[in-house]
């Protein structure tokens, strides 16, 4: 039995196939259809329901033999986008009428997924550059099935447009709104968030410079920044919306107060984070207060500071998008989101969703880039 | 400035109590000391007898609370903030984020240096620990011994005629500690400077010194000061003549009878 080398994906997807085989009609239509040969009725996967059942069973097979993983991850990752792109495809202008063999086959093809990066994550390439790819492919097919399964489900299913639209509308009122969404990126994030960041931010690092240097500042201003942190946003946010108006300067404004206080409790913490020896070190060389700062100090403080601006990243996308909802002008993330809803169009909603969720996620990835390449020293990027 | 060679470190009475919960501690009680130019001086005693205090009393990171401190004639912060000695940490205390050249640059730049002075001395203090070529490498991708040398280079660069060294090797394997020793050595008689060492190390102290103080502790002082006989010239197998042994057995009973006071 040296040839085999069973998976429980594997054999899970091939029992699935079985019972969904034996169920038998994959939608209503279809079970229709059965009940009364002699009608005429239209019904989905009419001539794909064997092959698809065929690719699942074949590829499950095929994985079990011992052959490279690299071709085993290859044969699991076309059939089972395979299936999934017939599944998805079928189902069209039959939404809602799925009945259990379908939801059967999507587990079945995720299970193939599943195992394709089970083998991705086993492989050692030995190249960079094909390590570098598997960390892109991997995640990749991870992100891919979400969508798969909630395109799936949503169509298969029939949920209501207004509790979850599939992605593929979201997709496409994306690709519809481009103007309109780039109007709001640019009021929200390109105005307030940057704005609101920059300053809240620099204001957080030199107010912790100023405690450092100025002992009384530290015992009175300390205390208050904890407070500061501790107001709440929503009650503040209209109170900006009054004192710095409609547009995007209250939205900064909020973004402000939101990023201050991480940056400067952070860049205290860093400031004490230089060892005694370094600092006594510093001493025997008779070094001043900002020589020491600046050579030793706050390098030795940069991985507190980093933390704090990628905590202040994502904080200053909610600080700018939750203020709009207090009062803007008609553009903006915020104002789009709260409009929208009450005007049920809900793609639209989730398309500013996913717009933020992507922005949120270039703002980290550019702030930890950049973290990588300064503390380059610490344990903890160059590894050990 | 009495005598043939002015003293480069005078201590008379010195005292230092550390303020503690537990009440006061005495770190170093009535401690008299000359070291002239040139010496080779090891304080050597077990944990607690203030060797470190001393040293670090010399190079005011601490401040005596009794008794007098001289360190070329200056009083000791005077001395610090002429930059009057290279200290020497139990760790090298290199700095992770610059390369060993930018390390060694490092008391260059505070005392403001012009470029073309640092990179000679550089390569100079460099060349002196046996690290050339190892500029551009990081801290982190040197071995512990590679590491301490370049900390010595450190300490060296700004060419102060006085060298405070703190257990350097203590954390070092006997191999590499020996090498170290030797070069130590080596390096003492081509740049003629003043050397203070603190060691726990009996070999340690007789190998390099000229002088070997040994201090005991509860209240840390001098329980005995040392004159070496060995020659200038010391190869590692020095350690093995009688002269050595001698030496070594007259350290081991200094140290015996402090720790016998405690009893």
């Amino acid at each position: 039995m040296n040839w085999l080398k069973p998976s429980w994906q594997a054999v899970l997807a091939i029992v699935l196939c079985v019972i969904a085989i034996a169920l038998g009609a994959m939608s209503k239509p279809e079970a229709a259809a059965l009940a009364d040969p002699t009608a005429s009725i239209n019904y989905p996967y009419l001539g794909t329901k064997g092959l698809m059942l065929g690719l699942v069973i074949v590829a499950a097979l095929v994985s079990m033999v011992r052959i490279p993983s690299v071709a085993e991850a290859g044969v699991l990752f076309v059939c089972a986008h395979l299936v999934a792109w017939l599944l998805i495809s079928g189902i069209a202008g039959f939404e809602g009428t799925a009945l259990a063999p379908y939801f059967l086959l999507l587990t079945a093809a995720w299970l193939l997924g599943w195992r394709c990066v089970a083998v991705l994550s086993g492989l050692r390439p030995m190249a960079g550059s094909a390590r570098n790819a598997l960390r892109l492919i991997i995640p990749a097919i991870f992100g891919a099935w979400i969508l798969i399964i909630w395109e799936a489900v949503t169509r298969g299913a029939g949920i209501p447009f207004i509790l979850l639209p599939p992605p593929s509308a979201i997709g496409a009122r994306i690709a519809g709104s481009l103007p309109v969404l780039g109007a709001d990126v640019r009021q929200t994030i390109f105005k307030a968030v940057i704005f609101g960041y920059v300053v809240g931010s620099g204001a957080g690092f030199i107010t912790a410079i100023l405690a450092d240097r100025v002992p009384f500042l530290r015992r009175g201003l300390l205390p208050i920044g904890n407070m500061v942190s501790a107001l709440p946003i929503i009650g503040v946010a209209p109170i900006m919306v009054m004192w710095f108006g409609f547009d995007w300067q209250s939205k900064a404004a909020v973004v402000i107060i939101m990023t201050f206080f991480p940056m400067l409790v952070n860049t205290v913490a860093g400031l004490a984070a230089s060892g005694h020896m370094e600092r006594d070190l510093m001493r025997t060389y008779a070094s001043g207060y900002w020589p020491t700062l600046i050579k030793l100090r706050l390098p030795a403080a940069a991985p507190f500071i980093f933390n704090a601006l990628k905590i202040n990243s994502t904080l200053a996308l909610i600080g700018a998008i939750v203020a709009e909802f207090f009062g803007t002008p008609v553009v903006g993330m915020g104002f789009r989101i709260s409009t929208e809803v009450g005007r049920m169009n809900i793609d639209m909603v989730w398309a500013e969703i996913a717009v933020a969720a992507l922005a949120g996620s270039v703002f980290y990835g550019v702030v930890a880039l950049v973290e990588r390449a300064v503390t380059f020293w610490h344990p903890s990027v160059r590894g050990g | 400035m009495t005598g043939i060679s002015p003293a480069v470190v005078a201590a008379s009475k010195l005292g230092l109590t550390f303020q503690t919960n537990d009440g006061p501690v005495q770190a170093l009680s009535n401690v008299d000391l000359t070291i002239g130019k040139g010496e080779f001086v090891s304080f050597i005693g077990p944990s607690g007898c203030g060797k470190t205090t001393l040293l670090r009393v010399i190079a005011d990171l601490e401040k005596p609370t009794s008794g007098t401190i001289s360190v070329n004639g200056m009083t000791a912060e005077q001395a610090r903030e002429k930059r009057a000695y290279g200290y020497v940490f139990q760790a090298a205390a290199l700095f992770p984020w610059r390369t060993i050249e930018r390390n060694v640059a490092l008391p260059l730049e505070i005392m403001g240096l012009s470029k073309a002075e640092q990179v000679e001395r550089i390569k100079r203090t460099l060349d002196l620990v046996n690290l050339s070529g190892f500029e551009k490498k990081y801290p982190w991708q040197l071995s512990g011994g590679m590491q301490q040398r370049a900390s010595i280079a450190r300490a060296l660069a700004f060419d102060a005629d006085l060298l405070l060294m703190d257990e350097p090797f203590g954390a070092l394997d006997e191999i590499v500690r020996d090498h170290l020793n030797e070069q130590l050595l080596q390096l003492w008689a081509r740049t003629n400077k003043t050397i203070c060492f603190v060691t726990h190390s009996i070999p340690e102290a007789v190998y390099l010194s000229t002088r070997i103080v040994v201090m005991s502790p509860r209240p840390g002082r001098v329980s005995d000061i040392i004159q070496s006989t060995l020659p200038k010239e010391r190869p590692l197998d020095i350690r093995e003549t009688p002269e050595f042994l001698a030496i070594a057995a007259r350290v081991r009973d200094g140290l015996r009878a402090g720790h016998s006071y405690d009893d």
